[in-house]
């Protein structure tokens, strides 16, 4: 009886919670519609920002650069990620416990040091790179993933170090004497294992990495300004909805691509969550 | 298998156990190495050799700790107010951290216990909102919490008060939990879903209640998560930046909002990465603490 | 195990710092002195880059109309007409990469810190002094810009860059408040006492904001309190934050991006801020049946205010110099410096552009302030090692 109860209230916590989640996402989209200059301030519904978006070239450029930088970097970083996490959980070795601190610093360090940091390393790179071999590169779009890397690796590390930590080192050994090869162990028994620490981990670089503003406007050269970094200097120039329109969109594109995704996984859904019997 | 277990043998699994490890890790190792060790260690140059010169550039001399000591020395009005500042970022995100907590607890054990397909789609629920712009989404925070909106509108309809929220601690409290909150959920997910059921099952048949099924078993086994999630939300919270600009109408000054002003408009490079270090070693050292007590009798 | 974990950190950091230590202590610094004499040689030093396939002018002069390759801007967001960019791209046949900073400081620590690619930036007074003393600005091929005798000789020789040698200024404004007369009446005095005399501001408690900067809200109690907004004098600094940390319950936020809009939007009664902000809100709310106008009201304080200016400058190590003259030289032109004005509201430096300026703009006092308004402006200059004064005293008064 009084399971059934629990469950209620579990319910109806999480759903209170996703009320919360959403609630500026409403009041977010709601103005994106508002016909004035300010968002603030409703004179009137229109989708002149949507269409004064599309006629934008620099927003344009900077959601396709968002995109590239979002999209490279958490895939990089996901490999990097949980193969740190495994070398960490579940082998001993010498310089371990190094590692294991210096996966740490990136998620401690503050926003702007990382940017400090990173722009002098570049430039000191770019100048030896220059004093070396002659060619001149600059800050682009490059350097903005490489360092979304540098911290979205730790980030990844941690979630799937909480999925494995709990995991059973055993069901993985019996896996090692079933299969032929360790990598074949591996792609069928310990990935699908961990595969929603990986997903977890995933979602949150690509999170990250579409949010970042500081570490981006400090690495960002010419040409690769990225869209936070754009919408942070145009709150400076007054807020308008033009930012609400385009945040709407990447949102209505995100669900979309999610929707098609979970459609797509029906059939072989289950495979993944093998861990439920 | 069959074969005795020499101390040769185990010596020999040991140093392949040693070598593959190394060898899955190298990867990232050498990555955060060359793209975050090298640079930290500049900006540790900078917080010793740097000093600001007149119009704000850092210029390099002999090492001094004076960027250290300015962080313990009071303030033009007598008051140590970094250290000030310090604490009240150290409190601020202790209380995020647990109310991100309490939120997200029973959410990820929610989401966990749906059928695959649901849950997924809730998990991606959760994070969709964070794929718009986080300034956009901070903004509305503020007609949310305003004098004109809906927050407020409650709070005096219920005779609690008038004053609208928005541009105080609390505020900032709100923004801080929202943004961090899934954070939490993530991690709390992905040790809970992994769960073994039976035991959980099994332990509600041996205990008389479903708290104490859930106090010896569930929670224990989710305890992975539960580090994971706080420490994702601890210390990005204790260097938070922009949602105390925004939500906190700049009153409430916490340790990463300093730092970026030593940085951009003090143009003290030298001191912002000398607060940088301080910030890292108290996180560090907070992690720590965490670690060996809390987190065990949790 | 977590304290070796710690140790072993500290370790490993030191290792390396041992290992790069000599690289990256030496760099720097001459890298900073290394910055100093390029300018002084002017542009052949820095210019001649290799990958540049244009021809740059040989001798480091750029002619007037020359380009040597793609012009790569960083501006402040939305600070210039994207039809004038096309405009510069149809007349010279070259293309504008446009880049944008938030803030003069995030600027000058991007810059500063060397392999920037820019050419032109948009630097306000102040931090045009500082980049030029910093070795970080080319100095200006005047012939390259004839265009330049178009300037109002009020902004010919500033303070800030002495002879224009550095910079031309692109547009200028006022620090100042803005009020909601429905809230504080028609009869009021136009005073920085609004916000700090307690018994003129105490009854517009809550619904008051600051500008979240510490040279301009400083600057504002140091002008009502008789001084210098440049003040280097540390006991009237200390009295200045005194005054603002007295004020500080009045005041409903510190902000520096959206005051304009919680004016309008009723949130706030008196607002510091900038003027053209203010005036592109009031526009912005204003329709058919409600002027704004009528609502709002924007004035510099009879204690006086802050002017600005933002100019252009070229970067020292600029990979297009004479396409960067020949841009600056293209804003200065008359039609093209009022249509920048009548984009954005703010005013124009550009003499010659004034009959090409909305009539509507031009007589706006809040864009264009009468002489005696004028007369008690100052601008906001670098104050060198004093500046952290400004900063510390800044996060004591707000904390």
């Amino acid at each position: 009886m009084t399971g059934r109860w629990i469950s209620r209230l579990l319910g109806l916590h999480s759903w209170a919670v996703y009320v919360f989640f959403y609630a500026p996402i409403a009041v977010l989209v709601f103005l994106s519609f508002n016909d004035n200059r300010l968002v603030t301030v409703w004179t009137g519904a229109s989708l002149r920002w949507y269409r004064e978006m599309l006629e934008n070239d620099q927003v344009l450029s900077a959601i396709r650069n968002s995109l590239i930088v979002a999209g490279v970097s958490t895939i990089v970083s996901v490999v990097l990620g949980t193969a740190a996490a495994l070398g960490l959980e579940r082998f001993r070795w010498r310089g371990r416990r190094i590692f294991d601190g210096l996966l740490y610093l990136p998620i401690i360090i503050p926003d702007v040091t990382m940017a400090v940091m990173m722009l002098l390393f570049f430039v000191q790179v770019f100048g030896l790179v220059e004093l070396a071999f002659g060619p001149k590169i600059g800050l682009g779009l490059a350097t903005i993933s490489l360092s979304h890397v540098a911290f979205n690796i730790s980030f990844v590390a941690v979630v799937v170090r909480a999925r494995l930590a709990g995991l059973d080192p055993a069901l993985e050994e019996a896996a090692a004497d079933l299969y032929a090869d360790r990598r074949q162990a591996f792609l069928h028994v310990t990935l699908p294992l961990i595969m929603p620490g990986v997903l977890g981990g995933a979602l949150l670089a690509l999170t990250l990495s579409l949010d970042d503003v500081v570490i981006t406007s400090f690495v960002s050269g010419p040409g690769s300004t990225t869209l936070p970094v754009y919408v942070f200097g145009l709150v400076k120039r007054g807020v308008t909805p033009l930012i609400n329109a385009v945040s709407t969109v990447m949102l209505v594109a995100s669900m979309l691509l999610v929707f098609v995704s979970l459609i797509f996984q029906r059939g072989d859904g289950k495979v993944p969550q093998g861990t439920r019997q | 298998m069959a074969a005795p277990v020499t101390p040769e043998l185990e010596a020999a699994a040991e140093r392949a156990q040693a070598r593959r490890g190394l060898l899955v890790s190298l990867p990232a190792y050498a990555y955060l190495v060359v793209f975050f060790a090298i640079p930290l260690v500049i900006v540790f140059v900078v917080s010793v050799f740097g000093r600001r010169n007149p119009r704000g550039a850092t210029v390099y001399g002999p090492p001094t700790l004076d960027a250290y000591r300015k962080i313990f020395e009071p303030g033009p009005d007598g008051s140590y107010l970094v250290l000030e500042i310090v604490w009240r970022s150290l409190w601020l995100s202790v209380v995020t951290t647990i109310v991100c907590l309490l939120l997200a607890y029973p959410l990820a054990y929610y989401i966990a216990t749906r059928t695959p397909r649901v849950r997924n789609a809730l998990l991606v629920l959760v994070m969709i909102p964070f794929w718009s712009n986080f300034l956009v989404r901070t903004y509305a925070w503020r007609v949310l919490l305003g004098r004109s909106g809906p927050v407020t509108a409650v709070t005096s309809a219920l005779g609690l008060t008038d004053t609208p929220m928005i541009f105080t601690v609390n505020a900032v409290l709100i923004g801080l939990v929202y943004g961090f909150l899934p954070f939490m959920v993530l991690p709390l997910y992905a040790a809970i879903e992994r769960m073994d059921w039976s035991l959980v099952e099994a332990a509600r048949d041996l205990y008389a209640s479903g708290w104490q099924a859930f106090r010896k078993i569930t929670w224990p086994l989710s305890r992975p998560g539960v580090i994971a999630g706080s420490i994702l939300v601890f210390i990005p919270a204790f260097g938070a930046y922009v949602t105390p600009e925004i939500l906190g109408g700049s009153k409430t000054t916490l340790l990463g909002s300093y730092i970026v002003r030593q940085f951009l408009q003090a143009r003290d490079a030298p001191f912002g990465s000398a607060l940088s270090f301080v910030l890292m070693s108290v996180m560090l050292g907070a992690t720590i603490v965490y670690f060996r007590t809390g987190a065990r009798n949790l | 195990m977590t304290g070796r974990r710690i140790l072993a950190l500290v370790g490993v950091l030191a290792l390396v710092a041992a290992a790069c230590a000599a690289p990256t202590t030496t760099e720097p610094t001459s890298a900073t002195t290394a910055a100093t004499p390029a300018t002084t040689a002017a542009t052949p030093a820095t210019t001649g880059g290799a990958g540049d396939t244009e021809p740059a002018a040989a001798d480091g002069v750029c002619a007037p109309g020359q380009t040597d390759g793609d012009l790569v801007l960083y501006n402040w967001t939305e600070y210039i007409d994207p039809e004038l960019i096309d405009a510069f791209e149809a007349e010279y046949g070259v293309e504008v990469i446009e880049d944008f900073y938030p803030s003069n400081e995030e600027m000058f620590a991007k810059v500063s810190a060397g392999a920037s690619g820019y050419d032109v930036v948009v630097p306000s007074d102040y931090m045009v002094s500082i980049m030029i003393d910093e070795g970080l600005l080319m100095p200006l091929q005047r012939d390259a810009i004839p265009n330049a005798a178009n300037l109002d000789p009020k902004f010919v020789d500033v303070p800030y860059d002495p002879g224009n040698q550095y910079s031309m200024p692109y547009q200028w404004g006022t620090t100042g408040i803005a009020v909601n007369l429905d809230v504080v009446g028609e009869d009021f005095p136009e005073t920085w006492g609004l916000i700090f005399d307690p018994a003129l501001a105490d009854q517009y408690a809550g619904q008051i904001s600051m500008l979240d900067d510490p040279r301009e809200s400083l600057g504002a109690a140091l002008k009502y309190l008789g001084y210098s907004l440049n003040s280097t004098n540390e006991a009237e600094l200390a009295e200045a934050a005194q005054l603002i940390a007295d004020a500080k319950d009045r005041i409903l936020l510190f902000d520096s991006d959206q005051f304009e809009d919680l004016l309008v939007a009723g949130e706030t009664s008196i607002a510091h801020g900038w003027n053209g902000d203010f005036f592109a809100a009031f526009d912005a709310v204003s329709t058919d049946e409600f002027d704004a106008y009528e609502v709002y009201y924007y004035f510099v304080p009879e204690e006086g205010g802050v002017q600005w200016v933002d100019n252009m400058a070229i970067l020292a190590d600029a990979p297009h110099p004479c396409t960067a003259h020949t841009f600056i030289n293209f804003i200065l032109d008359a039609e093209n410096g009022a249509a920048l004005t009548n984009w954005n509201f703010y005013a124009s430096p550009n003499a010659a552009a004034t009959e090409y300026i909305d009539p509507e703009i031009l007589e706006d006092p809040s864009i264009y302030p009468p002489p005696e308004t004028l007369a008690n402006l100052e601008f906001i200059a670098d104050t060198g090692d004093f500046e952290t004064k400004y900063s510390d005293y800044w996060e004591q008064a707000k904390s």
